[in-house]
């Protein structure tokens, strides 16, 4: 298991068309995706599951890998976390 | 006896028909024991694909109707019938405890649907209204029912109801269904949304009351003030018959102009842009025809927080706003604060005169690593759009010189550093102090185009506090003398091929236009609202003759005077306009 910190960037949180680009990548891994903010966890994989974290601009987030694959998920998840800028 | 009823104003327009009751699927769920959990699965797994179908084909309706930007909200529904912690979850349940299929939904979905109204964000509260939908459509599949329930009206009516889903609002009939009344929500649930771009007049959140109109009353929705007029009188009726047609006609005639072009009635070309201060506004702006942003002032990035915005964060908004207007222009004006805005985390020394005082490119050139931070992360947003630059209160060239100079100085770097940046960015300065404007021919040789910051401009020319309520008479837009000042800045600007711009009230005041339209103004930046009536307006005047009365205007005595002529000149049929 692998896990990396990330600063939510953009200005209009983490709902929307984020959070659905980023469940629909980490639905093409086969490892566990996990997200944690303040101790909650929400399963990578399920929108409503990050929704329910209430990611704001500017909040602390864990993305944690764990499994098949999770070296290569944790980097292009993290560049979508930290990226995208959209909604 | 006609009653009165108010609520939130959601969608524009006045509605006169009979009231339609909509009742939502009501269901009981009843926890059973199956004796088969895994045929129930396939069962639940069946009423899940076929409201896929149906919302599939509901998201290509929409799609065709209003746009893909719209049908969004329908790919989310169908996220959530994919989603592994409602679906898998359900079956789960199903295996496990040996449970029917709709308790398990019920209780499932009615989880999250608590965990989303719970929320602080308002956008996300908004969020549980799509898993009630899924949850109702599934629901309706698993129970044998019919869901479609706003397809049963059969003649024009005002849809009551509780609240409407997404799916509810997107497939009204709108030859039908002639506006809607609901009792939760507000301007920025889903149906408010909807009732806009489907331009039915709507309101919303009007309470309990609206459960006391009755299916076939005939009803008054009044979606411009919020005013339902339940069993209306005969005057009423004929009232806001007259009302309603007025609207109508006026909407359409703006309604052409959108996509429009502003070209005055002597086929002279100018622009209108939005004003905007947040990075919502931009859809504000969109949604009425700016053709461009030609004031985005920067200092909510900086407010209401408390250490400096990172040169990354204001990158994601720069790019944010330049990618949703695509090529139309964003002339985005570097940090004015200081003075009578202040920053926690900035101590700025306490002043006599804040107006007067160490404010806006003022501070900025002194406190340069805050400036640099900000135009490194315009000259990188640059590669995403078409960016133009402006720096505020600039009083005197060496400033606007030095503020260039920085700019270029982080260019270069950035440059060095392999940052992809446009080719050209325009460099303008705001003219708001007198003195630039007296000048503007010295500064015309410098600059790509002047910004005319009427609200400041004014209240410079003038001497007088706009803030202070005993010299208020002072603010006068129509001033020979302000006239003059935004005259000398345009003729200097033409001379050196440059554009004017103005970002002030005055830009979209219906007095002001047809004699900045004669003084040969490019570009009008105002609030988004003011957008459409302003090219309506523009499109009825004549740009050479409003110029044939300028000299005459800008001699007349005052600021009264001024606008006395322009309003005369208006209202005599043929003679201008």
């Amino acid at each position: 298991m692998i896990s990396k910190n990330f600063t939510v960037l953009n200005p209009a949180g983490f709902h929307a068309r984020p959070a659905k680009e980023f469940v629909q990548k980490a639905g093409t891994y086969p490892c566990n995706v996990t997200l944690i903010k303040n101790d909650k966890k929400a399963n990578g994989k399920s929108t409503l599951s990050v929704l329910t974290l209430g990611l704001k601009h500017l909040d602390e987030v864990t993305l944690e890998t764990d499994g098949e694959q999770e070296e290569q998920a944790i980097e292009e998840l993290g560049k979508l976390l930290g990226k995208i800028y959209q909604e | 006896m006609s009653a009165i009823l108010t609520g939130v104003p959601a969608s524009p327009g006045i509605a006169i028909a009979k009231a339609y009751r909509l009742q939502s699927v009501q269901y009981e769920v009843v926890r059973t024991v199956v004796e088969d959990p895994q045929r129930e699965s396939i069962r639940f797994q069946k009423a899940v694909d076929q409201a896929k179908q149906d919302l599939e084909s509901i998201r290509k309706m929409t799609e065709q109707r209003l746009g893909p930007l719209k049908a969004e909200i329908f790919e989310a529904h169908l996220m959530v019938l994919e989603d592994p912690e409602l679906i898998d979850a359900i079956k789960e349940k199903i295996l496990q405890q040996k449970i029917n299929a709709e308790f398990a939904l019920h209780e499932t979905s009615h989880k999250f649907i608590e965990l989303l109204e719970g929320m602080d964000d308002e956008r996300l509260r908004e969020r549980a209204s799509d898993v009630r939908d899924v949850n109702q459509r599934i629901m309706s599949y698993l129970l044998g029912r019919d869901y479609s329930a706003p397809s049963a009206i059969t003649e024009p009516s005002i849809l009551i109801a509780a609240d409407l889903t997404p799916s509810d609002t997107a497939q009204l009939d709108r030859t039908l269904v002639k506006g809607f009344i609901t009792e939760i929500g507000s301007r920025s649930s889903h149906s408010a949304i909807m009732a806009r771009s489907l331009e039915i007049p709507a309101i919303v959140g009007v309470g309990a009351a609206a459960a006391t109109i009755d299916s076939g009353i005939t009803v008054i929705l009044d979606g411009l003030n919020g005013q339902i007029v339940v069993n209306p009188t005969m005057d009423e009726l004929h009232e806001y018959e007259r009302q309603r047609e007025q609207y109508e006609q006026h909407k359409s005639e703006l309604r052409t102009l959108m996509n429009q072009p502003t070209v005055s009635k002597d086929g002279h070309r100018v622009e209108l842009a939005a004003n905007i201060g947040s990075v919502e506004d931009v859809e504000k702006a969109i949604e009425n025809g700016a053709e461009a942003i030609g004031l985005f002032r920067t200092e909510f990035l900086y407010m209401n927080r408390n250490s400096l915005p990172s040169e990354d964060e204001q990158f994601q908004v720069y790019t944010y706003v330049l990618d949703r207007m695509g090529q139309r222009p964003v002339v985005i004006r570097t940090l004015d604060i200081g003075g009578d805005k202040k920053l926690p985390y900035l101590p700025l020394p306490e002043e006599q005169n804040p107006f007067l005082g160490f404010r806006a490119i003022r501070m900025c050139l002194e406190h340069q690593d805050l400036f640099r931070t900000q135009l490194r992360a315009l000259l990188r947003a640059s590669a995403h759009g078409n960016l133009k630059i402006m720096f505020p209160m600039i009083a005197v060239l060496e400033e606007f010189m030095e503020a260039k100079r920085i700019l270029l100085d982080e260019r270069d770097k950035l440059i060095k550093e392999a940052v992809s940046i446009a080719d050209r960015i325009e460099v303008g300065m705001m003219v708001e102090i007198p003195s630039s404007a007296l000048s503007a021919s010295i500064f015309a040789k410098e600059v790509d185009f002047f910004s005319i910051g009427t609200n400041d401009l004014i209240q410079y020319t003038m001497a007088a506090d706009r803030m202070n309520e005993k010299v208020a008479y002072l603010y006068q837009p129509y001033h020979p003398s302000v006239l003059r000042l935004v005259q000398m800045v345009i003729t200097a600007a033409e001379k050196e091929g440059k554009w004017v711009s103005m970002c002030g009230e005055m830009a979209g005041d219906e007095t002001s236009i047809p004699i900045l339209l004669g003084l040969g103004l490019h570009e009008f930046s105002m609030s988004a609202t003011s957008i459409l009536p302003a090219r309506a307006l523009i499109r009825q005047l004549s740009k050479l003759e409003w110029s044939g009365q300028t000299e005459m205007l800008l001699s007349l005595r005052g600021n009264d005077q001024v606008r006395g002529k322009v309003r005369t000149l208006l209202q005599t049929p043929g003679q201008i306009v």
